[in-house]
């Protein structure tokens, strides 16, 4: 049995409270209070920091929007890592594992946990670093696999539905002017031609009413 | 091995050719039917809650599970494939439906001249026109003897669009290059996402025939002869990868199931992974049944009087050489014909392009578009393009999820992480769209399929491997696209187009069509095919093939109509003649 880590998060670095307009101007509606203890399932605390401010790096939090930071992609990469595709469930891995050109696949025998538990090891004490330093650490490793697997995984979490803990208040599709799913388009989808439609974004639950539950929480 | 009460036909695969081939057979017959599927069971109603691009369109949790079996790639003969250890160019769906479940419904009918493809071309060019190497065939059917077939398919799935040939009269704002149709669609047009209508104008402008795209995503209410009745598309945007929430998709668990579920003679049995047919050997010559292991593990015999094979092209292919029904195909001594002529649609995304305005792409659907085919057609003069055959430049409005479609940029933006990147990203999310080209693929002499002699499957059984490459024919074409669908994003207003790079070796990790096919091909003799264009094999008269895997190459056009048409003639024959005089169709 693992110890319990947690990951804890400020009110400021909390996402869930902008809301975006067309204009993308960003406003903040509320504030929530105190810190938020999330526990995680995968990595141990210094990792989901590292991972965190590493997201952060790849997707900022600056004037143009909201960021990792926000859409809580370290909780959703724990999630993910914990699950069936952290622990490459659908993938073939018989051996032999041989090299082949690019237009082949991964052909790698390590999971995606592997590659993150290794690809962290690398990167102690990043959290802690300037964000240039941060920068500097990142560009050393962008051919890697880790971060081809780091990037995706976070523009996973910042558009995925709220169901897999990212995307945390939906900044990410009001970011992007995504609405989430919706039951029908029909009267809309040739009446804004050159126009944005924007509709206020609704999640899987609060569109379905139903509680499906994501492949990362089955057994 | 448990042998279990023999049944007058079993079918492997529950899919699209499967099912229908279940509901034919169960609803005009009081034939005993059992479909096997290895994959889950499922309802259309599973769907309502399934519009999660995550789980769905990311980890693409309705396709095959690889972990327990895959195929290996290898460009060419001289070095060892490799296991294809992620899903990446196609897409095979698994459990009950199969990929007719997460398509985007797409249903063009194949060109007259596809059928006849070695005959005609060489009537026209000579046969120094194709290419060396070549696997070309006549399919040993017409499109005129096919068209009724089309047209019952049709109705089945209620298809929506415009026709612009019916009867041979020409009809403007249909696809005036196409075949003849016996009747207009079923139903009218769906609606015309922004992107795709600034497409059509473009492609009018500049002197091309754009028409929409025909969609089984229907445009209104429908009740098909079945009886089964389905609502219009809402336009969602979750279609392809993705069950239908709504059902107004075309899906076998919508159109076939409902009916073969109130069928007492038909059963489907899922979790059900057939190893092997059995056969009596020459002289007598017929299939015996199959071997599967069941949802409990245990590995069973279905004894049965009719075998079909429905289970996608690699599949088919598989279980025919697993078996040894046949003889394998030897690229290097010509002999053999099971594996031969493996072909996969030249699909690419010509032109990307860029606007200033927001296009609104959540809105739409799998087929919600327009397309030209201008170049897609049987009267064209080749002699001066430098390749053969042609294909369809189109713009559809798929409905975008953000994970996917988030951070595709125009070539001039360099960044691909940190604050330049995001703000790019951010501002062309809703700014981009893609005019894509769909062409023929040739079949050569050296693409084709046999058995891994290195990698197993779970349960200890050789992979399929692919030896596949692309050849100047379709690199020339791909070329040749491009810069007419600049040409056509330039007149839509983009202010800056990513041209496709070009074709070079197969690329398994860029998604490119779920058709590929061949396999199992059919033709006119034993010599060059494995079935006859009943889909009836050759050697054993009791055993039909079903799908892709019996096409002897690819056609532009998208092939689900065209496996069911089969399936319909198949159908027609065993019932009409085969019950009465079981023995050879052709």
């Amino acid at each position: 049995m693992r110890r319990r880590h947690f990951l804890t998060l400020s009110a400021a670095t909390l996402g869930g409270v902008l809301v975006y307009s067309l204009d993308r101007k960003a406003a903040l509606l509320s504030a929530q209070h105190g810190p938020v203890r999330i526990p995680l399932r995968f990595l141990t605390e210094t990792e989901a920091h590292i991972v965190a401010a590493a997201a952060s790096r790849i997707f900022p939090s600056d004037d143009s929007g909201p960021g990792a930071r926000e859409a809580g992609v370290a909780v959703f990469i724990d999630r993910q890592l914990a699950g069936s595709y952290g622990r490459d469930r659908y993938r073939y891995t018989q051996p032999p594992f041989e090299d082949a050109p690019r237009e082949f696949g991964y052909q790698g025998s390590a999971t995606p946990r592997q590659i993150y538990r290794k690809g962290l090891k690398g990167l102690e004490g990043f959290h802690l670093l300037s964000p240039t330093a941060q920068d500097e650490a990142l560009r050393k490793i962008e051919s890697t696999v880790f971060f081809a697997l780091l990037r995706q995984n976070t523009i996973e979490g910042m558009f995925c539905d709220p169901i897999h803990g990212g995307n945390a208040g939906m900044v990410g599709w009001q970011l992007v002017g995504f609405p989430g799913p919706r039951m029908s388009n029909l009267e809309e989808v040739e009446k804004y031609y050159g126009q944005p439609f924007r509709p206020k974004p609704r999640s899987l639950r609060q569109t379905t009413g139903a509680k499906a539950r994501p492949t990362e929480d089955q057994p | 091995m448990k042998t279990l009460p023999a049944v007058d036909a079993v079918i492997v695969g529950g899919g699209w050719a499967g099912l229908l081939m279940a509901k034919e057979l169960g609803a005009r017959t009081f034939l005993s039917v059992v479909v096997l599927e290895r994959g889950p069971s499922r309802q259309s109603y599973d769907y309502a809650t399934d519009m999660d691009e995550l789980d769905y369109a990311i980890r693409l949790r309705m396709m095959q599970d690889l972990s327990s079996e895959t195929v290996t790639l290898r460009h060419d003969a001289s070095r060892g494939a490799v296991p294809l250890r992620q899903h990446g160019a196609f897409l095979p769906g698994a459990g009950v439906g199969g990929s007719g479940e997460h398509w985007n419904a797409q249903v063009p009918r194949f060109l007259p001249d596809s059928f006849e493809l070695l005959s005609k071309t060489t009537a026209r060019y000579g046969a120094s026109a194709l290419p060396e190497g070549h696997a070309v065939r006549d399919w040993g059917i017409t499109y005129d003897e096919l068209e009724p077939y089309y047209t019952r398919v049709d109705k089945l799935l209620g298809s929506s669009g415009q026709a612009g040939n019916v009867r041979g009269k020409l009809i403007d704002g249909g696809n005036i290059f196409e075949g003849w149709r016996s009747e207009q669609y079923p139903t009218p047009p769906t609606k015309v996402p922004y992107f795709a209508a600034l497409f059509r104008d473009a492609a009018k402008s500049l002197g091309y025939h754009p028409y929409p795209a025909p969609s089984a995503n229907i445009s209104r209410a429908y009740t098909n002869p079945d009886g089964i009745s389905r609502g219009g598309c809402t336009y969602c945007g979750f279609c392809g990868r993705f069950g239908c929430m709504v059902g107004a998709k075309a899906q076998p668990t919508n159109l076939l199931l409902p009916i073969i579920q109130k069928r007492k003679n038909v059963s489907v049995r899922t979790g059900a992974w057939v190893r092997r047919i059995l056969f009596e050997p020459a002289p007598k010559f017929a299939a015996r049944g199959v071997s599967y292991v069941d949802a409990r593990g245990e590995e069973v015999f279905q004894p049965a009087s009719l075998v079909f094979l429905a289970s996608w092209t690699f599949n088919n292919t598989r279980l025919l050489l697993l078996s040894g029904i046949g003889e394998p195909y030897d690229p290097a001594t010509g002999r053999g014909t099971v594996g031969s002529n493996l072909t996969h649609q030249v699909s690419v995304p010509s032109a990307t392009a860029f606007f200033d305005q927001p296009l609104n792409r959540f809105m739409g659907a799998g087929s919600a578009g327009f397309l030209f085919s201008d170049y897609d057609r049987d009267d064209l003069d080749r002699s001066s393009l430098g390749f053969l055959r042609g294909g369809y430049f189109g713009a559809r409005g798929y409905g975008f999820q953000p994970i996917a479609a988030f951070g595709v940029l125009p070539d001039s933006v360099k960044a691909t992480w940190g604050a330049d990147w995001k703000k790019a990203a951010v501002f062309f999310y809703d700014r981009t769209a893609t005019i894509g080209f769909a062409g023929e693929h040739l079949a050569y002499k050296t693409n084709l399929m046999d058995l891994d002699p290195v990698y197993k499957d779970t349960l200890g059984d050789p992979l399929l491997r692919l030896t596949l490459n692309w050849r100047d024919n379709e690199r020339k074409m791909a070329e040749f696209a491009t810069p007419i669908a600049v040409r056509v994003a330039r007149a839509m207003g983009a202010r800056e187009i990513n041209p496709f790079p070009g074709l070079r070796s197969y690329d398994a990790t860029r998604y490119n069509s779920t058709h590929i096919q061949g396999g199992t091909i059919m033709g006119n003799s034993p010599a060059d095919s494995v079935v006859s264009s009943y889909l009836q094999h050759w050697q054993l008269p009791n055993l039909f093939i079903l799908g892709g895997s019996t096409f002897p190459q690819n056609a532009s056009a998208n092939p689900t109509p065209t496996i069911l048409a089969f399936v319909y003639r198949t159908a027609d024959a065993i019932i009409d003649r085969y019950l009465k005089h079981p023995g050879p169709l052709a």
